[in-house]
């Protein structure tokens, strides 16, 4: 167990679990407001790196050269298309079913999310994507020799900020703005801030734009950083961000972000020191065992059931 | 005048306006991701894509929009069915027995004519519809969603194969040993899960549903990891369906004396299916008017006022679990018999999905539309294969369509309801 698999490890999980924690946003913030699982969110992230591998594209053959304003662009663009798809998602398969029976949102967004991937499957092909890379270079720390080193990717440092940058506008909007303190109302208590003037069809519509732009944020920047994407991965980074919402607390938006990085940096070092291949098996048993042991998660607050 | 009011009584203009908006967002929805494709670092155009499928959501907005001004839609979208289907039911509720023994005939008929290709085509719908009546009892009847239902179907599966790799197990000692497996894996993740709220079910057991898979594809010295394991053929209790038999066994065609067919094995496991699937269909018939089934359904409307009535819930989810887990394990023990080889490819998600979409499209609950739901479901895909490409997208639709428009299925459960509306 060396120093430096340790510490390459643990950056690698703090990367992985900004990741995690800007999807995990998404899922926390509709389950606090409707209490449904939005079953379809990790394919919302697809889109986005479909998204941004075509803005990326159209771009360059506009003509435009320069990595940061080219980064800057995408990321936009992405988080506006990925935001319209959010919105209408929820026009489309959720609003109808506000009254509906419990299961009834959560097997629509299994539908929704079966459309967006054969959507994505048909337009674009089964096979797998790339990006050129945009974003060169690293620096190495702790350097001791030609194997003894902590590689620190520019693109990870980029994701890292970008993350903590766009959580930290999420957190400041949620608690200082008119719709932000709306939100967490109609998080209390729907019914109680309907009566009291609050418009809940439309802070409902706003977290899932919300929930949609932080999704195309990491899809875009793990495209950056990555490069190959597929119609399918938005199913196990989906599971993933959901575990970690569930981990820290589902509701609870500090716990999303907590909980994307417990999950990141727990998967990382189990597959760097225990084994690859069942990193994931890892990580959807950890889901299990919060789930079955703790689960209002670490910041959640135990659901009381009433009649 | 009150149909006008419940629409809202939107003029067509109105309408007209909301057909161009959702037109415009429909275009600009469409136009990143069907418009352009991306060919390695660079992009092809398709500028009629997005144009032809917005043109086609404005007209179905539009037209959809002045049914409902007109008041066309009011009685179906609150999920009343109407004269005519109540017509069709009733006729079709006189005459039972004799379609009932009619579709048994054609049943038993139909193997010995359709040839090999739709023989397996058969083969395979019988499976699913045992899967889906097993899914059935645990998500139309007891109300527990279960997202990884596939994880039951490949311990079914893999039981047989593994069993007879390692155990010399053969068919017949397979279907109770992959049963019992199945069922044993059911009461193992239930006991533990089955106290938690419904969503927080329905992801635990997405996640089981994977670490199943992932476990079997990943221990290559046990399963044989993505390459599978070979399976062999059932036989005729004792009687073999080769073409020659190995020493001191027969072979079919030389005990019955007719000339022989590589047909009779799959004939023969079409017809054993029939009959798992007819004493399935009769037990859960027999189980809804038990008390257990009544607690099943009981539980699905109200679990509060049920544990105040003194059921306890687990016991009683668990036995719906058990039993769907055991109806799961024989469905991938006859699927592992009727391919010859497993691997895990066979059991992602996209099996759990589409299991789960035959019992929504059947109507949660009732065994007949789950039964019709997963023979048109398997045998439509194979009849069109040029729209194979469009399976999981109609899939989808199809879910989202049906939660919107019939939550409680085509068909829907024959038992009525406890309707909460008209009181709270």
């Amino acid at each position: 167990m060396s120093f430096h698999i340790l510490v390459q490890q643990v950056v690698n999980g703090l990367v992985l679990g900004s990741v995690y924690g800007l999807i995990a946003v998404g899922y926390t913030m509709v389950y606090g407001i409707i209490g449904m699982i939005n079953f379809a969110h990790g394919d919302v992230y697809m889109i986005a790196a479909y998204l941004t591998a075509i803005f990326l594209a159209a771009l360059t053959l506009l003509g435009i050269q320069s990595p940061p304003l080219l980064i800057l662009l995408v990321l936009l663009l992405t988080m506006a298309f990925t935001a319209l798809y959010g919105w209408s998602m929820e026009r489309i398969a959720y609003k109808p079913l506000r009254h509906s029976t419990r299961l009834a949102p959560l097997i629509s967004a299994i539908g929704m999310s079966l459309i967006l991937q054969n959507y994505v499957r048909l337009s674009q092909g089964a096979r797998s994507q790339g990006t050129p890379t945009l974003i060169q270079g690293s620096v190495r720390l702790f350097e001791n020799g030609p194997d003894q080193f902590v590689q620190i990717t520019y693109a990870q440092i980029l994701i890292v900020v970008t993350a903590v940058i766009g959580m930290s506008l999420l957190w400041y909007w949620i608690q200082s703005t008119a719709m932000g303190r709306a939100c967490r109302a109609v998080q209390q208590d729907r019914i109680m801030a309907a009566l009291l003037g609050v418009d809940t069809d439309r802070v409902i519509s706003v977290v899932f734009v919300l929930g949609a732009s932080m999704a195309a944020v990491a899809g875009t920047l793990v495209t950056f950083n990555y490069g190959s994407f597929d119609f399918f991965i938005g199913f196990v980074i989906g599971i993933k961000a959901f575990t970690a919402a569930v981990l820290g607390g589902i509701g609870s938006l500090p716990g999303a972000m907590l909980g994307g990085l417990v999950l990141g940096l727990a998967e990382s070092i189990f597959s760097g020191f225990v084994n690859t291949d069942y990193k994931d098996v890892f990580a959807f048993s950890l889901l299990v065992g919060v789930l079955i042991f703790r689960p209002s998660g670490l910041l959640g607050r135990p659901e009381v059931e009433k009649v | 005048m009150t149909e006008r009011s419940v629409s809202g009584g939107q003029s067509v203009g109105a309408v007209l306006r909301e057909s161009l908006i959702t037109g415009v967002v429909a275009l600009l929805l469409f136009a990143p991701l069907t418009g352009v494709s991306l060919s390695g670092y660079t992009l092809e155009g398709h500028w009629q894509r997005p144009v032809w499928l917005a043109g086609w959501v404005v007209l179905g907005r539009f037209a959809f929009g002045w049914l409902r001004a007109r008041g066309h839609l009011v009685g179906r979208l609150s999920g009343r069915p109407k004269a005519g289907s109540a017509l069709l039911a009733s006729w079709i509720e006189a005459h039972r027995t004799f379609l009932l023994l009619a579709l048994c005939v054609v049943a038993l008929i139909l193997p010995w004519f359709i040839g090999k290709y739709w023989l397996n085509v058969a083969i395979l719908a019988w499976i699913y519809v045992l899967l889906a009546l097993g899914l059935n009892i645990v998500v139309g009847l007891a109300g527990l969603l279960d997202l990884g239902f596939v994880a039951f179907y490949a311990v079914g599966a893999y039981g047989y194969a593994l069993g007879f790799k390692y155990l010399d197990l053969s068919f017949w000692a397979a279907l109770p040993f992959g049963a019992l497996l199945a069922a044993c894996f059911g009461v193992m993740l239930g006991f533990p899960v089955l106290r938690m709220h419904g969503d927080y079910l329905a992801i635990v057991t997405l996640g089981f549903g994977e670490i199943i898979r992932l476990v079997l594809n990943n221990w290559m010295d046990f399963t044989g990891g993505p390459n599978g394991v070979r399976v062999p053929f059932p036989s005729f209790f004792g009687i073999e369906f080769g073409r020659k038999a190995q020493p001191g066994h027969v072979t079919v065609h030389e005990y019955f004396q007719v000339p022989f067919s590589n047909e009779y094995r799959d004939i023969f496991l079409y017809l054993l299916l029939m009959i798992v699937v007819g004493g399935l269909v009769f037990v859960i018939r027999r189980l809804r008017r038990m008390p257990l089934g009544r607690n099943w359904e009981a539980l699905r409307e109200d679990e509060i006022a049920c544990r105040s009535l003194g059921i306890q819930p687990v016991t009683v989810k668990l036995s719906a679990f058990g039993l769907g887990a055991m109806t799961g394990g024989v469905g991938g023990v006859f699927f592992a018999a009727s391919q010859g080889f497993v691997n895990p490819t066979s059991f992602t998600f996209m099996e759990s999905a589409h299991i789960l979409a035959i019992v929504i499209l059947g109507g949660m609950g009732s065994t007949a539309g789950v039964i019709a739901a997963a023979v048109i479901l398997t045998v439509l895909p194979e009849a069109l294969r040029d729209f194979a490409e469009y399976r999981g997208l109609l899939f989808g639709c199809a879910m989202v369509l049906m939660m919107v428009w019939r939550p409680r299925g085509l068909m829907g459960a024959r038992r009525a309801r406890f309707d909460r509306s008209g009181v709270a």
